[in-house]
């Protein structure tokens, strides 16, 4: 690691891989820094990403890809099924990945790029001059020493510390953190190709339950729960373990894994002198889906080319960084953020009744193509008792 | 004070995504209770493995 980088990224995630490689790839300085001492290790993810966004930034490859998806069902607080098959649900179709390959793949990435790369390398404390960011202490198996960056990508993750550190306040609030366990099991009855989400009050409070294969009798069997609905007798890991031991009580469990996925709006202020927030860390994650792999390399390679054209501009204030902040709200992903934040925020208050509702007249519907917004205009057509729920649902979708 | 079960732990982060002071930090598999922390048990409620518990001084 050298004294001073154009560009330090600080955690080695799929956001910040991207950053590092990108900026690497434009001809800039690069070091990246991951406090584990492993890349992609433990994994903290269901490891689902729609297959058109994937190749956005990088090629399939099978050493990353546990299974090739064709259909997702949805499973009402009944037990009501309903399939959404893929040529129904368009790009919405994805892998499951195996995340501990795929993020070292990214990294390696990088470091091929140019950048370089340490892991057991911790940032704990940014260096501030002028009220703006110039670099980071790193902590490295024992040794601390300074790090000088014109700009620093903050790919931390959902701990989001480093922002936090240079005065920006990144708490994720109680009700809006999905507190999450999954056990990755095998020897269990699955259909390989198919995805499964499971709703109510009952299974998941404000969250949901998945069960995403990962090979022919492997898969992730996880859940996500609302912060506020946590507490002793009644956390992730009990509802997981109840649903698994009626579920699959003959399933064998290979791997453990817990986490927590923020649902809130992303930070209001993404950029400041010297320093770019990206992924987890800016708190991009789909609030409906919980998803975040797809928004933390879309935003990872967005801080890159902003960083470079400040750069070159030899201007790295935060006006010079702010198009980065614009320019992710105003693309696919910022509008979807804000969108499906609404969704969210509909959807936790319904009553489970209206959920069965919902989705009895859903499963029936024969839609050539899936949209969010084609199926409550099916649903209005065809249930005039939710008419009012789905006319506030509408509403937030034009 | 803050207790961390650390054989329950599975150091993910999430109870150190909630803390409004900040006073949580992971450092690698050991989450490390800085200075700075009220006892306000937000951590303690959002961890999914129960691994956080809020003690009375006079008890540790
Ligand atoms: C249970 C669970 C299920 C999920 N399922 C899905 C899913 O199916 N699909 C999906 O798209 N998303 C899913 N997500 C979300 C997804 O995992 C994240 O959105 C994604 O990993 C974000 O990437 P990132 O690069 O921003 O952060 P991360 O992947 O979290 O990477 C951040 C990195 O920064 C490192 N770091 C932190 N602080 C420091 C520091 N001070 N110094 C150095 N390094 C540091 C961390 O060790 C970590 O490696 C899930 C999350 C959870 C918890
Ligand atoms: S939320 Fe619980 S399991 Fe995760 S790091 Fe905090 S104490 Fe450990
Ligand atoms: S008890 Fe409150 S202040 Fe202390 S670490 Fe937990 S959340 Fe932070």
């Amino acid at each position: 690691m050298k004294a001073k980088y154009d560009v330090l990224v600080i955690g080695a995630g799929p956001g910040g891989s991207l950053a590092a490689r990108t900026a690497a790839e434009l001809g800039l300085s690069v070091g990246m820094v991951e406090k584990r001492p492993a890349v992609g290790a433990p994994v903290r993810c269901a490891e689902g990403i729609g297959k058109e966004g994937l190749a956005e930034f990088v090629k399939p490859d099978p050493c990353w890809i546990s299974a090739d998806l064709r259909r997702a069902e949805i499973i009402a607080p009944d037990g009501t099924s309903m399939m959404l098959e893929s040529e129904m649900a368009g790009s919405k179709v994805g892998y499951i990945l195996d995340r501990k390959v795929f993020d070292r793949e990214l990294a390696w990435q990088a470091a091929e790029a140019g950048a370089d790369v340490m892991v057991k390398t911790r940032a704990t404390a940014p260096i501030l001059e002028d009220g703006r960011v110039r670099g980071a202490v790193l902590s490295s198996c024992g040794e601390t020493r300074n790090v000088e960056a014109d700009v620093v990508i903050a790919a931390d993750g959902v701990e989001s510390k480093f922002s936090r550190w240079c005065g920006i306040d990144t708490t994720i609030p109680v009700r809006e953190i999905m507190t999450s366990a999954q056990y990755l099991m095998t020897d269990i009855d699955i259909d390989p190709y198919t995805t499964v989400f499971l709703l109510g009050n009952e299974v998941a409070p404000e969250g949901y339950l998945w069960i995403f294969p990962k090979g022919d009798r492997t898969a992730n069997v996880g859940i996500g729960i609302s912060g506020k609905k946590s507490g002793p007798g009644h956390r992730a890991r009990d509802y997981l373990d109840r649903f698994v031991a009626s579920r699959f009580p003959n399933g064998k469990t290979i791997e453990h894994i817990v986490g927590g996925v923020s649902v809130c709006k992303p930070l209001p202020c993404t950029a400041a002198g010297g320093l770019v927030i990206v992924g987890d860390a800016a708190r991009v994650v789909d609030p409906l889906t919980g998803g975040g792999i797809y928004n933390a390399m879309f935003t990872g390679r967005l801080a890159a080319k902003t960083a470079a054209d400040a750069i070159s501009c030899g201007d790295c204030s935060k006006e010079a960084l702010m198009p980065y902040d614009s320019a992710w709200r105003e693309s696919p992903i910022g509008k979807t953020i804000a969108r499906n934040w609404h969704i969210k925020e509909y959807l936790i208050r319904l009553p489970d009744e209206k959920l069965n509702d919902i989705i009895h007249s859903a499963a029936s519907l024969n839609m050539k193509e899936f949209s969010t917004l084609n199926l409550v205009r099916e649903l209005m057509k065809r249930n005039p008792k939710l008419v009012v729920e789905l006319a506030a649902l509408r509403a937030l979708l034009l | 004070m803050l207790q961390v079960h650390r054989d329950i732990c599975g150091y993910c982060g999430c109870c150190v995504s909630v803390c409004p002071e900040g006073a949580l930090e992971l450092i690698d598999a050991y989450l490390a209770v800085e200075d700075g922390c009220t006892g306000c048990g937000i951590c303690a409620k959002v961890c999914p493995l129960g691994a956080l518990e809020v003690v009375d001084e006079g008890k540790v």
